[in-house]
């Protein structure tokens, strides 16, 4: 059997959304280069829709196809509909991860509620904060990996 | 094209390792502890493997061991040690900070018997030094037990000069020589090795078989206990049809070194004048004393896995040493040895050749590897802060 389904070694091959956006409204990054995922995402917002998103991804093939699918389905969604993606539906949508990669489905989502709280900052948009706690991601690496 | 470039994992194995091996499945199927005519015909063409990998390694056929693989003869060799040590009130362990994990797990363990392990610093020149070992040795060391050649990165030991110093000073001397044997000439006499192991399919044998050659008047300690096989130390029937696969395809490597090796060596410093053009990487191993078939590099800026998919995509199988391929939080034991860091450590490719490779897919591989790796440093948010300086580069 294949590390990856079909949906993954897709968004892998042939990412959708990869670059970055100038001037963009919000940008979130998560990771570090240590643990080898670091994921940034770029948003444009107009009138509270995002226009465009695009990523940059250090990392391996599912860090790669989560921060591809997770820009896909922002891709013109309002900002509360974003700000809703969970790691799960990234996981879904790419017709599931290994167990020990579902790591980067969490980096995907940590990663657009980081540019949507950077979106937030530039604009004095008030939000509840206990929406953007981020997760302990050398815990979360221990726990997926076993060690 | 297709090119197969992992041959540190594991190669193809040879027609005349084949060959010699099918008739042992269902003609010549006896077992050789059994007293009849097809059990003893057995029972003889084990004797002549024996004789056969015995030849190659420059020792008795008494002297050798057959083994389930290269872990296995690790093990055994290096516990059989630390229990003649512990009889002496020796239980101090020399090693190196690079060895494979059945080196290195069998001596976690013995450190929780309470044996105490010297591991070899190896950043110098990615190597070590015969002077270190001589160095490390004390009243109550037991064993030296350092590889032929690094199974990442490629170095070849000094290990006639340890040799010397083992003898010099009385110490059992072990040598994980899995990925050496076939590819470099050894002869255990005159290198003064004790005990050195082999893995049968690093050489275009067959998998699930190996060797361990132990120099007479050394006690070997039973790891499988149950049967009189292999002088009653190590039970269960032999696995006849993989111990000739396996000395058929060792006299093989061994008769053609000479003729394969320099054309490998030729591959491998083309790849390495190549790959080194790439901005920003570097080569990890010792660059002289080097194995015929490694290349192994560090990219900035780019991760392992991600690199080994593309270019598994585009024809070329290779391995990593980052922490995705591993299954852990840690890239390469051995990378972080010679001291790279872990931001470098994720982005690391290793090529392995073997006699197989042809000069066309050394082409293809040169033509691929700068294009995959330039593809990821473009969608690479590390690779953007350190063209923009907001970091520094490592490489």
């Amino acid at each position: 059997m294949a590390l990856y389904s079909d949906k993954v070694m897709d968004h892998f091959m042939n990412p959708r959304n990869v670059g970055c956006i100038e001037n963009a409204d919000g940008i979130g990054e998560i990771g570090n280069a240590k643990c080898g995922d670091i994921m940034k995402i770029y948003l444009k917002i107009e009138n509270d829709i995002i226009v465009d998103a695009k990523f940059e991804t250090f990392g391996c093939g599912s860090a790669i196809a989560s921060s591809s699918m997770a820009t896909e389905l922002i891709m013109g969604k309002p900002v509360s509909q974003a700000l809703e993606l969970t790691n799960k539906a990234v996981v879904e949508a790419l017709d599931g991860l290994p167990a020990h990669k579902v790591h980067c489905s969490v980096l995907a989502e940590e990663a657009i509620k980081n540019a949507l709280k950077d979106y937030f900052d530039k604009n004095g948009i008030p939000y509840d904060a206990e929406q953007f706690k981020e997760t302990d991601h050398e815990a979360l690496h221990d726990h997926v990996h076993g060690e | 094209m297709y090119v197969y470039a992992d041959n540190a994992a594991t190669t193809a194995m040879s027609r005349a390792a084949i060959d010699a091996m099918v008739p042992y499945f269902n003609k010549v199927f006896g077992n050789p502890s059994s007293l009849h005519s097809m059990g003893q015909e057995a029972k003889e063409v084990l004797e002549n493997a024996r004789q056969t990998v015995a030849n190659c390694l420059g020792c008795e056929p008494r002297e050798i061991i057959f083994t389930s693989g290269g872990s296995e003869a690790d093990n055994q060799a290096i516990i059989s040690a630390a229990r003649i040590g512990a009889k002496k009130g020796k239980k101090h362990i020399i090693s190196t900070a690079f060895e494979h994990h059945a080196v290195l797990h069998t001596l976690q363990r013995l450190e929780k018997e309470g044996y105490e392990v010297t591991y070899l610093d190896v950043s110098q020149g990615h190597n070590i030094t015969a002077q270190q070992v001589a160095d490390a040795i004390r009243e109550d060391t037991c064993l030296v037990t350092v590889m032929y050649a690094n199974n990442e990165i490629g170095s070849v030991l000094p290990i006639s000069e340890i040799g010397a110093v083992c003898k010099e000073k009385k110490v059992l001397f072990h040598t994980d020589a899995v990925q050496a044997v076939g590819h470099i000439h050894i002869n255990v006499k005159e290198q003064n090795i004790d005990m050195l192991s082999l893995s049968g399919h690093k050489f275009h044998g067959p998998k699930g078989v190996g060797a361990l050659y132990v120099r007479k008047g050394i006690v070997l300690t039973n790891v499988i206990e149950g049967g009189a096989q292999e002088r009653g130390k190590r039970a269960g029937t032999e696995n006849i049809a993989g111990i000739c696969g396996m000395a058929a395809a060792m006299k093989d490597a061994c008769d053609h070194i000479d003729e394969n090796m320099p054309r490998v060596a030729a591959m491998r410093d083309r790849l390495i004048e190549g790959l080194s053009q790439i901005p920003h990487s570097a080569l990890n191993g010792d660059s002289v004393n080097r194995l015929p078939g490694n290349v192994n590099f560090c990219f900035e800026g780019i991760e392992g896995e991600s690199l080994l998919l593309l270019l598994d995509m585009k024809g070329v199988a290779a391995s990593s040493g980052s922490a995705c391929t591993s299954g852990s939080l840690d890239p390469s034991h051995v990378l972080l040895a010679i001291g790279r860091v872990h931001d470098v450590a994720h982005g690391s490719l290793r090529l392995s050749l073997s006699e197989y490779n042809t000069d066309e897919e050394v082409d293809h591989i040169l033509k691929v590897v700068p294009e995959v790796v330039q593809y990821l440093r473009n969608m690479s948010p590390v690779w953007r802060d350190l063209q923009v300086g907001k970091r520094q580069y490592i490489l």
